[in-house]
């Protein structure tokens, strides 16, 4: 192994700073004694006590939970199934435009989005609340589970089903028996990415929410018009954690998995 | 096991389980299958062999319910199996790829379709661990497919198609992931377990051997449709036709013109006039050439100084094999003495200026036709000195190729035409050096050949 040159190690430096060195800050400071966001007082973790007794910022925890939850289970769902379709279904008439069409979401931009979605509600008279949010996370998430789900579906052996009809399953069994053990993984991760795209999402929330539901990401975002407290900072701490703990673990999982089948097929050559 | 040959397709009272009566596919333009009618047995191991893109695999898609006959009628045990879907049919597969579940164990793997036919726990047990004994697979049962070795993985495959025990099985290229070694070895296992269980199996291919070693009938293909079907004996003795002949197996095809033929007696008698004695003179002559390598100079300073005290004094003489006893030399002769020619046939002109070439096997029907001699090369005598034979031809060695087990030669004839000729190395009769640019006799029997007409 070579060494780091210095030039290296500035780069490496530099790169990582500006990455990570605004949310380092935001961390510290959610420890700090001050109220005063900028003046460093001394340690102290009293902003996460007051954070747990701030109803208005539990009640949107629990909202951007629940919507986050049902939504990109939905859009799994949906997202798989056209998937599916896509992948799977010969040549029939307008498919090109159908699956450019699946893929256009992904850099509509979203105040657009947004913009259009607010639009139908008011124009079919649906109330604003949490079951908009739902609507409008699971409308763009979807077609991100499709991307991930049809990237694996490619290669997947068609003969895996053609062989479980042929032992006697109905097109229904053979898709939960065998397609759907096998593409799992995929599946697992584009429910994983549309609950991550729906905690996050500010711009559309803020657009199909209403009165009667906020999301966390809208609650932080009008608390900031106020000035910043370091319940915020404390908030953000939290939200940092639970993502770094999920995306550690999962490559962690994963790492391990493809390890093992690794050392399995080597194993079973020399058998 | 009965003595009686099996040969149902001999028998006007056999009742076939398949039976394809003017089956069409076409693929939108194109027509993959070819109003093909043909019946398989019960039984059998009926192979489909042919280039990629004859239809073979189509052939079998439309049995297992994957592909639907655009016109015709498949019959399976006397009744229409267009309108049952693959997984009503009592047919199974097993695939090229193997088609193993990877999220399921070989245990599972095999139970899979024993379980969708909802049978109960016992039953299913009994007849994954009697699969797993004919498949020699019992230790590794808990395995997952990824954890096994290719040859393991195809056992399973063949394991879980067979557990249904199905009236019929396809086999799509089973052994192509194998390297040559392991595939000869399946090869007799699959024949195997196709007698144990006494399934149908139809398998496809496109390694003429492999379908040799296993099929009990061979069907031929190309481009929609079935050239030849019959034994594998019937298929490379007697080509029904210059593509079957070509396609199985190495093939030595030599164009002409038929003429119907009185008696084999004028040819058998200018074949005599040759003294069978230059012949037998031949051999001995061609065992005095020395070959057994000779220590140089340096050997021989070595040997004299130092080996000599240890080993003994050196033998100028190159040790050699003990000369042929008087059987072998006739052995080694026997292989291209002359014998009654059979009278009958036809003669084929084949070259200006040339005998024309004997066949007393052809059909005389076919008389004042372009036809063609096929004729395989283990069939072909080559010798220095004109053998005595129905036909011998003049001809130059141009290329050798040794196998180890074989020899071939390619020798090219008085009108240009290359003909290959295969020479079994066995001891003596290797030691004819027939070398490069050598002027040789090719030589064959009246009835070596078949004559195919155009």
């Amino acid at each position: 192994m070579r060494r780091l040159t210095w030039f290296n190690a500035t780069s490496l430096t530099l790169g990582f700073a500006f990455l990570y060195l605004p949310m380092i800050i935001l961390i510290v400071y959610s420890f700090n004694e001050s109220k005063l966001v900028t003046v460093w007082a001394g340690f102290s973790t009293k902003w996460y006590g007051t954070l747990i007794q701030n109803e208005a910022f539990l009640d949107a925890a629990w909202v951007t939970i629940q919507v986050a939850v049902v939504s990109s289970t939905i859009a799994t769902v949906l997202g798989t199934m056209a998937a599916l379709v896509l992948v799977r279904a010969g040549r029939f008439y307008g498919r090109t435009l159908f699956s450019g069409m699946i893929y256009a979401p992904l850099v509509m931009p979203e105040v657009i989005t947004g913009l259009s979605l607010l639009l139908l509600f008011i124009g079919i008279g649906l109330d604003r609340g949490i079951f908009t949010i739902i609507l409008a996370h699971t409308t763009f998430s979807m077609c991100f589970v499709s991307v991930v789900v049809s990237s694996r579906l490619v290669t997947f052996d068609r003969s895996l089903e053609e062989a479980a009809l042929d032992l006697g399953c109905s097109h229904f069994d053979a898709f939960r028996l065998v397609t759907l053990p096998i593409i799992a993984p995929a599946v697992i991760s584009g429910w994983l990415l549309a609950f991550t795209l729906s905690l996050d999402d500010l711009v559309i929330a803020s657009f199909t929410a209403g009165p009667s539901a906020t999301t966390l990401p809208i609650k932080i975002w009008s608390s900031i018009r106020l000035g910043v407290s370091p319940e915020i900072n404390a908030l953000s701490t939290i939200m940092i954690a639970i993502v770094a703990v999920g995306v550690i673990t999962a490559s962690l999982i994963t790492k391990r998995a493809s390890l093992r089948q690794q050392a399995d097929e080597r194993a079973a050559v020399h058998a | 096991m009965s003595q009686t040959v099996f040969e149902p397709w001999n028998d006007p009272d056999a009742k076939p389980l398949i039976q394809f009566k003017n089956v069409t596919k076409r693929f939108g333009e194109f027509t993959a299958i070819d109003n093909q009618s043909f019946d398989i047995y019960e039984k059998e191991f009926f192979a489909l062999l042919g280039p990629s893109g004859c239809g073979k695999t189509t052939m079998m898609r439309m049995l297992a319910g994957f592909e639907k006959p655009t016109e015709g009628t498949i019959l399976l045990g006397g009744q229409d199996i267009a309108p049952f879907p693959p997984n009503k049919r009592a047919v199974n597969m097993m695939f090229q790829s193997y088609a193993l579940f990877p999220h399921l164990s070989v245990w599972d793997n095999i139970a899979f379709g024993l379980k969708r036919d909802g049978k109960s726990k016992d039953e299913i047990a009994a007849r994954v661990e009697e699969m797993l004994k004919l498949t020699r697979l019992e230790q590794f049962a808990r395995r997952k497919p990824h954890q096994i070795s290719g040859g393991q993985r195809q056992r399973v495959a063949l394991a879980r198609s067979l557990a249904k025990a199905p009236k019929l099985l396809l086999l799509d290229e089973p052994l192509g992931a194998l390297d040559a070694k392991l595939r000869q070895a399946t090869q007799f296992e699959l024949m195997d377990i196709q007698e144990k269980t006494g399934t149908t199996f139809v398998i496809v291919t496109h390694d003429q051997e492999e379908a040799m070693t296993v099929a009990s009938r061979v069907a031929v293909m190309d481009t929609g449709k079935i050239i030849q079907a019959d034994t594998p004996q019937v298929i490379y003795e007697a080509p029904a036709s210059r593509y079957v002949a070509d396609f199985i197996g190495d093939v030595n095809l030599i164009d002409g013109m038929a003429e119907a033929r009185e008696g084999g007696a004028e040819a058998a008698s200018t074949a005599e006039s040759e003294t069978p004695a230059q012949f037998e003179a031949e051999i001995p002559a061609a065992e005095t050439a020395p070959r057994a390598p000779q220590p140089n100079e340096r050997g021989k300073w070595l040997h004299d100084k130092l080996f000599k005290y240890i080993l003994g004094p050196r033998e100028d003489a190159p040790k050699q094999l003990p000369p042929p006893t008087p059987e072998e030399s006739k052995a080694a002769a026997s292989a291209v003495q002359p014998y009654a020619i059979a009278p009958g046939g036809i003669t084929i002109h084949w070259a200006e200026g040339q005998p024309p070439l004997i066949a007393s096997n052809g059909d005389p029907a076919l008389a004042g036709k372009r036809v063609t001699l096929a004729v395989r090369p283990e069939k072909l005598g080559i010798s220095k000195d004109r053998p005595e034979s129905a036909n011998a031809l003049r001809g130059k060695v141009i290329d050798i190729a040794y196998l180890g087990n074989l020899s071939t030669y390619h020798v090219e004839l008085a009108n240009g035409t290359m003909v290959k000729a295969q020479l079994a190395n066995t001891r003596r009769v290797a030691q004819r050096d027939i070398t490069w640019e050598d002027k040789v006799w090719i030589s064959f029997r009246d009835t070596a050949g078949v004559v195919l007409g155009e």
